[in-house]
């Protein structure tokens, strides 16, 4: 009898089950009780809701606002700095919805209990810069979690979700998920007539600049195990811009913000030299993309670009000035509190190394690349749209419904729509319930079931790193290194290694090309068998187990995007070596892929951008 | 930095154990009290430190590049609605500062379902909970006529 027959399961029934109890779970769980006041919604979350999810620390600002009330800015002007951001490619239509309903969330938190700050001349919400405003964030997540607390049927915390479940009769359509808990081992199957997957992004799929007791110190947070996209993938869902990975230009080792240092201190970049640099790069710049070097503000990736090849001609480090703003005892309190709100590391960092940004200007760092729907970049699954503004082949169901029947997703899940950061994804989240209701509504008594061979066979598949365990553990004495089993650690280590050599890490100066895409594709095939002898000591080991399976199938998609796409489209964040120019005549689109996990094959196609905002 | 335990304050109370986003810290089976399994998969984040009652969590900075000799602080006091710091470098120079985490009281968020059931009509409309009041704006901003321009190319 095999060690999985013995854990108890629990059978869940839910209208709504939400996935994840970040801040787009929060959103989804809040927005799902408003409108479905008798139906039952559960917040499933791996950790604790009142501190997980890349909020989990604390914000020192919200990134989204328009100021609509004070006629600052228009949905309209959001779309467009995203799409220039992301060098032409974001869905408008999921974008201008976030934007125009991003100032309702950003109220509430202010009524619910957050300390924004506020301009002492015109009592406004004080910016940092165009689109952000500065708060006092450290219980930012408790306080967006009550709300969702309050909401939720209930709120399971420490459950993994590891698997989604698929209606038993009709094709196509999801029925629920799967997953057990880190505390118990309890095996539970969730059954639901609509489905909302909230959960994290992806660090940890490329090697860290740090790879010993500082690999937790990623920029995004340790825990976001990229299952916002293993979960969709796995059951077919379309995805869209897995490619679009991003790099962080960061305070060094702490990977400290520097959006208020540049926006709300005015501290500016130098080389080791003490010179400006990013104007130097500029007609080298425009040879490879053209006018988008042009554009106000210039995009992320662009600068990302210059400041790395500044450093290949031997010019580093990069440094930060602070000295002269660092002299305002009251910006030197902002910058020390920025990183106390939200990257406490940094501070740490600092406080070791006697760097006092008053005396000394701090180095910076770009980041090894991450994979996200939320920031400066737009991987995710292929949403459909708002019914009043999505062009129509955008459109073929309910607003933020995957390719997938009853499949809804927000956040780091949903591809397109970039620069939606904290306020955007809780927004997001909102906008997925709303629909994720009328949904449930709409269906009537025609609720999908779930399979008991699907969960039975998942069950036995969700407990076999513990079984190679203690099978392989009797063949060898002590120690780590078995002929039977990998543990999760080393399974990451080989998939860091594999995505960094090959698919564009720090290793590679951030550059591939086909011949390296194709020898990563067949290490990281291998890998995946290897995954079928994870060993699991116990349920956190468990837990790592589940959280390398999905960054693993998020890295073959990552990979998979890259090679399809034959240009250099964002330099700065990678580089396809033998495409290096952005090439707008067979690039202006978007890149979808769906996967057939029972053939284990991989289908990728070319969806147009349309451009709905002038 | 990751976090360590200090064995003469913890109790064992597994507060860190609840809250942490990781799952790392867990407690000892022989001592008793809490321990940080895995340094290398902590983020810095000092939820398990503003959770402790018995302030027996500390931090030291990760070991790859932080030199030894600094502290960075912490108490979050509920009651008062602030966080307080403390950061100390390796050369003993010191800085403090002191935040607010909420302006109103914990526990006060009114559920969704505390406010009038929305209209049969308002499912099939754009705009979410609470708006447009909430939006301090006279309605959601739409693009419809915007759309049929795209639809008309």
């Amino acid at each position: 009898m095999g060690l999985f027959a013995r854990r108890k399961t629990h059978f869940v029934d839910s209208d709504i089950l939400v996935i994840g109890g970040g801040m787009a779970g929060c959103g989804a769980t809040y927005e799902s009780r408003y409108w479905g006041r008798d139906l039952k919604i559960l917040c499933v979350e791996k950790a604790n809701i009142e501190r997980s999810g890349a909020v989990a620390q604390g914000l020192y600002a919200i990134n989204t606002y328009m100021g609509m009330q004070w006629d600052e800015n228009q949905p309209e002007d959001h779309v467009r700095y995203a799409r220039n951001d992301l060098m032409g490619l974001v869905r408008e239509d999921l974008g201008y919805d976030i934007a125009r309903h991003v100032d309702s969330c950003v109220h509430k938190f202010e009524e619910w209990g957050l300390p924004m700050m506020r301009d002492p001349e015109t009592g406004r919400y004080q910016r940092e810069g165009k689109w952000q405003i500065m708060i006092h964030g450290e219980s930012y997540k408790p306080i967006v979690a009550e709300a969702a607390t309050k909401a939720a049927t209930e709120v399971y915390n420490r459950i993994m979700v590891t698997h989604l479940l698929m209606d038993k009769t009709t094709p196509n359509r999801v029925s629920g998920a799967v997953g057990f808990n880190v505390r118990t081992g309890d095996f539970y199957v969730f059954q639901a007539k609509a489905v909302i997957v909230c959960a994290g992004g992806a660090s940890h799929i490329y090697k860290p600049r740090a790879v010993g007791e500082g690999m937790g110190r990623t920029w995004y947070a340790p825990w976001s195990c990229a299952s916002a996209y293993a979960l969709p993938i796995r059951v077919g869902a379309k995805m869209t811009q897995m490619e679009n990975r991003i790099v962080l230009a960061r305070f060094k080792d702490g990977y400290g913000p520097v959006g208020a240092y540049f926006l709300h201190l005015k501290t500016y970049t130098q080389n080791g030299l003490g010179e400006e640099y990013e104007s130097k790069w500029y007609d080298h710049t425009k040879e490879l993309v053209g006018d988008y070097i042009d554009r106000q503000p210039v995009p992320t990736c662009l600068r990302n670009h210059a400041f790395l090849e500044e450093l290949k001609a031997g010019r580093g480090p990069i440094r930060m000035v602070t000295k002269e703003a660092f002299q305002d005892p009251h910006k030197e309190t902002v910058g020390w509190e920025n990183f106390l709100g939200m990257t406490i590391g940094q501070a740490v960092v600092w406080a070791s190394q006697n760097i006092d940004p008053k005396h000394t200007n701090p180095e910076l760092t770009t980041s090894e690349p991450y994979v996200m729907g939320s920031h400066a970049t737009c991987s995710g699954a292929w949403a459909s749209g708002p019914e009043d503004c999505a062009p129509s082949d955008y459109q073929w169901g309910y607003n933020r419904m995957m390719t997938v029947d009853g499949l809804f997703g927000a956040g780091d899940t949903i591809g397109g729509a970039a620069h939606k950061f904290s306020s955007g994804s809780f927004t997001e989240g909102r906008i997925a319930a709303k629909a994720a209701v009328n949904y449930v509504n709409d269906l009537g008594t025609n609720a999908p079931k779930v399979s008991e061979t699907e969960y039975e066979n998942l069950k036995k598949e969700v407990y076999k790193p513990m079984e190679n365990y203690e099978v392989g553990r009797n063949e060898i004495v002590a120690g780590t290194v078995s002929p039977s089993y990998i543990l999760p650690m080393q399974g990451l280590q080989r998939l860091e290694k594999i995505m960094d050599e090959y698919v564009g890490g720090i290793g590679a100066n951030y550059i591939t090309n086909e011949p390296l895409l194709t020898r990563g594709l067949e290490h990281l095939a291998m890998l995946k068998e290897d995954l079928d002898k994870l060993g699991a000591e116990d349920l956190h080991q468990l837990q790592r187990a589940w959280e390398l399976q999905h960054r693993v199938l998020a890295s073959e998609s990552v990979t998979h995007h890259t090679m399809f796409r034959t240009e250099t489209r964002w330099p700065g964040y990678y580089y396809r070596g033998d495409h290096p120019k952005l090439d707008d005549n067979d690039w202006h689109c978007f890149t979808l892929s769906q996967y057939d996990h029972e053939s284990g094959e991989w289908e990728l196609e070319k969806a147009p951008v349309h451009h709905i905002i002038d | 930095m990751p976090t360590f335990v200090y064995m003469t304050r913890c109790d064992g109370c597994g507060h860190c154990v609840d809250i942490c986003p990781s799952d790392i810290m867990h407690i000892d089976p022989t001592y008793r009290r809490a321990v940080n399994i895995e340094p290398n998969m902590c983020w810095e984040c000092y939820s398990c430190v503003k959770a402790c009652p018995q302030n027996a969590i500390d931090a030291r900075g990760y070991a790859d590049f932080a030199p030894l000799g600094h502290s960075v602080r912490v108490l979050r006091e509920e009651s008062k609605g602030t966080v307080s710091w403390k950061v100390k470098f390796r050369n003993g120079e010191e800085k403090n500062f002191v935040s607010p985490i909420r302006t109103t009281e914990w526990g006060s968020i009114k559920s969704p379902s505390e406010y009038d059931v929305p209209s049969e009509e308002s499912f099939k409309e754009q705009e979410l909970a609470h708006e447009p009041e909430a939006l301090n704006i006279p309605g959601l901003p739409d693009l419809t006529l915007k759309a049929s321009d795209q639809e008309a190319q």
